[in-house]
């Protein structure tokens, strides 16, 4: 390094914290060195916020959030999105990489999820982490959510209509609570500009603010690994973890490897698949929103349909409220009790890879039943898929409120005192 | 252990080519990003060329089109209106149109195709705002004695003469612009488009 | 235990496989023809001028330029002399001139803006342009329905049969077999075209509407396939400088 550039980071250093900053996060965080696979999923998790904050920005430069009808009598907001798909320079790139980001996001952040199943992630000393992951994904739902409201097509109003409406069955303060939340007695422009404002401004704050508590507190920690076993137990003379490497350059030049498997496989679906066969772009959402007509099958985009599924599970009432309420409470739940698996789990070790068959078996009957749960939310319902639904949706929450027994008794085998790495 | 003592060639030769691909990759997906900022085609559409009707437009009076959501001005003048640019010459910054404000057809006194018609873009070329006509001579015009009728700025008070060329001494600049045209007909002009068909 | 995990599994994966079944059964199913979409220029000019002579009469195309037809190997002067009729200019959007109000008034419904139709009709039965190409071939006569026409695919549908003198007029053979009702169409009366053309007719304009459902769609692969390209290059070579790096780390 020259002086002259030395001097200008000296300066910088004397007034903000630059290279401590570089240090602490990337130079000198010592990371396990057997990450493998399933460690790909956090750095693109946060790949596909910025594709979807930078492409957003874009969007709304041409996007208005106006149910009102024009001259050829199609909503304004409706035409502001054909507008962007065809009139727009490179409009239709910039918008379906913001629809196709908002699966994506989602298939990244529950493999991500599940990687933390897999190998305890969430275990003492990363609750915070883990809560604020939870956070996050409930952020990422009410974000997805209301971003689906503004193409203003038929699935959009529908699918808005049904989820607020759920707000009702809330006892004594549902009704007006549904009402706030749409600011009229049904779905309207106001809904739509408040949604608006809320998916550019206020929820990606939320998002961002979460993401960096999520990453300051696994600074703080280390990042687990595969094996579950603390690389900060074992440390040499210079007080470096013996398995521990520098995140830069090593997982830098590795996590820049997944980057670009990714986009691979994103760019495959947003220049030949946009639609993502009727699961990204729904067919009913091409039709503007008619707030006279019910498309005849409505279902919410795939990454809400295991909770949907459990939504619709529920139909019996309870202590003199109707299922509705319980319906709404057990989706709820079902979000929220992924926080407090940190307390759930009681077994010796952290990883799978350690764990016996039992909790084995359970995790993969849980994995298929979301998988079930997932699929029958596409479906119209019937009393069969509602059965299935139900047992599922049991199996879901006995996989969280069991786990305190079945994660005691399972036999686990011995972990190991320093990371295996081939 | 420090990385520079490791930098063999093969890694350096690698971290060039890796970087110079990714730089490739940045500016590429910068393109579709730069280029939704350019006009769409809706704003290409309505700075379609538009045709004019001249035919009921009497000597002395002007007309105003819109063409790219701008003015212009399509003003028919009278002999006596095209007498008095020999009286300007001598008060307007530019008076041979020396300056790229007009295509080359229009690079003459009369700044037009047809003396008897000026096509100009109504629009001051200092900032913008759109100059109001004082086609009135001499005192009774509220411009002096000295005037000769043309165009007033009322934002900077910049004048121009009945072919838009600006006096000496203005905020404005340059002549007003005379946009690309042409006679269609006797009586229709065809503004945005001088293409030979 | 484990024993009892899979048998459980296996019960749900057979439930899994089940609810499609079930979901047929449930509602109707369309049997669709699979539509000739063509991307030839000359099919889909045909199909343009099919659209603009028959469909915009009551539909509209209000994100369409008729500027954007050059895409499709139109000159400006083509698209002049031959789709447009009432004055508009080239760069305008291809609406109908009567107002939503007043087709309301006519037809006790909106005729739909068709720029998406080939997008919006997709389905598990089949694509957009399956149900068009099916669709636009399967009115028959029916004397109960207001316009006398009726429709196989899209029962008791609004629009009349706006292609009748071209494909001539199809009946209805109602047959029941063990109580399901099965409608055969049979030509009565023939039209301009044989059957042959007609179906060549319908599938041009079947292509002109998906092509107008995303006019950038051949575009988009295009680019996709260079991308793709050099994100397998770049893949290669950020694989590579991981490798060297990793070299150190035992």
């Amino acid at each position: 390094m020259t002086t002259k550039s030395q001097e200008l980071l000296n300066w910088i250093d004397d007034r903000f914290p630059l290279t401590s900053t570089w240090k602490a996060h990337l130079s000198e965080y010592y990371a396990p060195k057997n990450f493998n696979f399933w460690y790909f999923f956090g750095s693109l998790a946060l790949l596909v916020l910025v594709i979807q904050i930078l492409t957003g920005i874009f969007l709304v430069m041409h996007y208005k959030p106006d149910a009102s009808l024009n001259a050829s009598g199609i909503p304004v907001a409706f035409a502001s999105v054909e507008y962007i798909m065809r009139e727009v320079p490179g409009g239709w790139l910039i918008r379906y990489l913001h629809s196709t980001g908002a699966s994506a996001f989602f298939i990244v952040v529950y493999l991500h999820m599940f990687r933390g199943l897999l190998y305890g992630s969430y275990r003492k000393p990363r609750e915070l982490i883990w809560i604020f992951g939870t956070l996050i994904f409930l952020a990422l739902m009410a974000e997805a959510f209301m971003g689906y409201l503004l193409p203003w097509g038929q699935m959009s109003f529908w699918g808005a209509q049904v989820i607020v409406n759920l707000f009702s069955a809330i006892p004594v303060i549902g009704p007006d609570l549904s009402v706030v939340i749409r600011g009229d007695f049904v779905v309207s422009d106001a809904t739509l500009n408040r949604f608006f404002s809320f998916h550019v401004i206020a929820v990606p704050l939320v998002l961002i603010g979460l993401v960096l508590a999520h990453i300051v507190a696994l600074h703080e920690v280390g990042s687990n690994n595969p094996d579950g076993v603390e690389i900060k137990k074992k440390k040499d003379a210079n007080g470096i973890p013996l398995d521990g490497i520098p995140f830069h350059p090593y997982y830098t030049v590795k996590d820049i490897v997944g980057v670009v498997g990714f986009l691979i496989f994103f760019t495959a679906i947003v220049f030949f698949a946009p639609e993502g066969g009727g699961y990204f772009l729904e067919y009913n959402n091409f039709i503007p929103a008619d707030p006279l007509k019910t498309p005849p099958h409505i279902a919410p985009v795939w990454y809400f349909t295991p909770f949907y599924s459990i939504l619709r599970a529920v139909t019996y009432p309870l202590f003199g409220i109707d299922a509705k309420f319980w319906g709404v409470v057990a989706m709820g739940a079902a979000v929220v009790i992924i926080a407090f698996l940190p307390w759930l789990d009681r077994s010796p070790v952290k990883s799978i890879r350690y764990k016996g068959g039992l909790f084995k078996g359970v995790l993969a009957v849980f994995v298929v039943s979301f998988f079930i749960l997932g699929y029958l939310g596409v479906l119209p319902p019937t009393p069969g898929r509602t059965l299935v639904a139900q047992i599922c949706s049991v199996i879901y929450f006995a996989f969280f409120l069991a786990m305190p027994w079945y994660s005691k008794l399972d036999q686990c085998k011995p972990e190991p005192d320093r990371v295996t790495f081939k | 252990m420090s990385v520079d003592q490791k930098m063999d060639s093969g890694r350096r030769q690698l971290l060039v080519a890796t970087s110079a691909a990714g730089g490739v990759a940045a500016v590429a997906t910068a393109v579709p990003f730069v280029a939704s900022l350019t006009p769409s085609e809706r704003a290409k559409a309505a700075g379609a060329p538009v045709e004019a009707d001249i035919s009921k437009l009497a000597p002395g009076e002007m007309m105003t089109v819109e063409w790219r959501g701008k003015p212009v001005w399509i003003l028919r003048r009278t002999p006596e209106m095209l007498s008095s640019l020999e009286k300007t010459d001598a008060v307007v910054s530019d008076p041979e149109s020396g300056k790229e404000m007009q295509p080359e057809y229009a690079k003459n006194k009369h700044r037009s195709i047809k003396p008897e018609y000026l096509i100009a873009v109504g629009i001051c070329t200092h900032l913008g705002c759109s100059p109001s006509d004082k086609f009135k001579v001499g005192a009774e015009s509220g411009m002096g004695e000295e005037w000769h009728g043309g165009f007033l700025c009322p934002c900077h008070g910049s004048k121009f003469d009945l072919s838009g060329r600006v006096y000496k001494s203005m905020p404005a600049p340059d002549n007003l612009e005379v946009p690309p045209h042409k006679y269609l007909s006797d009586t229709t002009i065809l503004i945005g488009d001088d293409s030979k068909a | 235990m484990t024993i009892s995990v899979i048998k459980t599994l296996k019960r749900l994966a057979a439930a899994a496989l089940f609810a499609p079944t079930l979901a047929l059964a449930a509602g109707a199913v369309l049997h669709l023809d699979k539509a000739p979409v063509s991307k030839d220029q000359a099919s889909l000019q045909a199909g343009a001028k099919t659209f603009v002579n028959y469909c915009m009469n009551c539909h509209s195309a209000s994100f369409v330029r008729y500027n954007t037809l050059t895409q499709i190997g139109l000159t400006e002067q083509e698209i002049r002399d031959n789709l447009m009729f009432t004055g508009e200019r080239i760069g305008d959007l291809m609406k109908v001139s009567a107002s939503t109000k007043e087709q309301k008034a006519w037809f006790g419904a909106t005729p739909p803006d068709l720029t998406l139709i080939a997008r919006q009709r997709a389905s598990e039965f089949g694509s957009g342009a399956d149900w068009l190409y099916t669709y636009l071939r399967q009115f028959y006569r029916d004397p109960n329905r207001p316009t006398g026409w009726n429709n196989k695919v899209f029962e008791n549908v609004g629009m009349p049969h706006v292609l009748w003198e071209l494909q001539g007029e199809q009946i209805a053979k109602v047959s029941e077999h063990d109580g399901v009702k099965s409608i055969e169409l049979e030509l009565a009366k023939p039209g301009k075209l044989s059957a042959q053309e007609y179906d060549k007719t319908v599938a041009d304009l079947v292509s002109f509407l998906v092509w107008m459902g995303e006019p950038v769609a051949e575009k988009r692969k295009t680019i996709g396939v260079v991308v793709l390209i050099f994100l397998a290059g770049l893949f290669a070579l950020t694989f590579a400088l991981k490798k060297n790096y990793w070299k150190d780390i035992h």
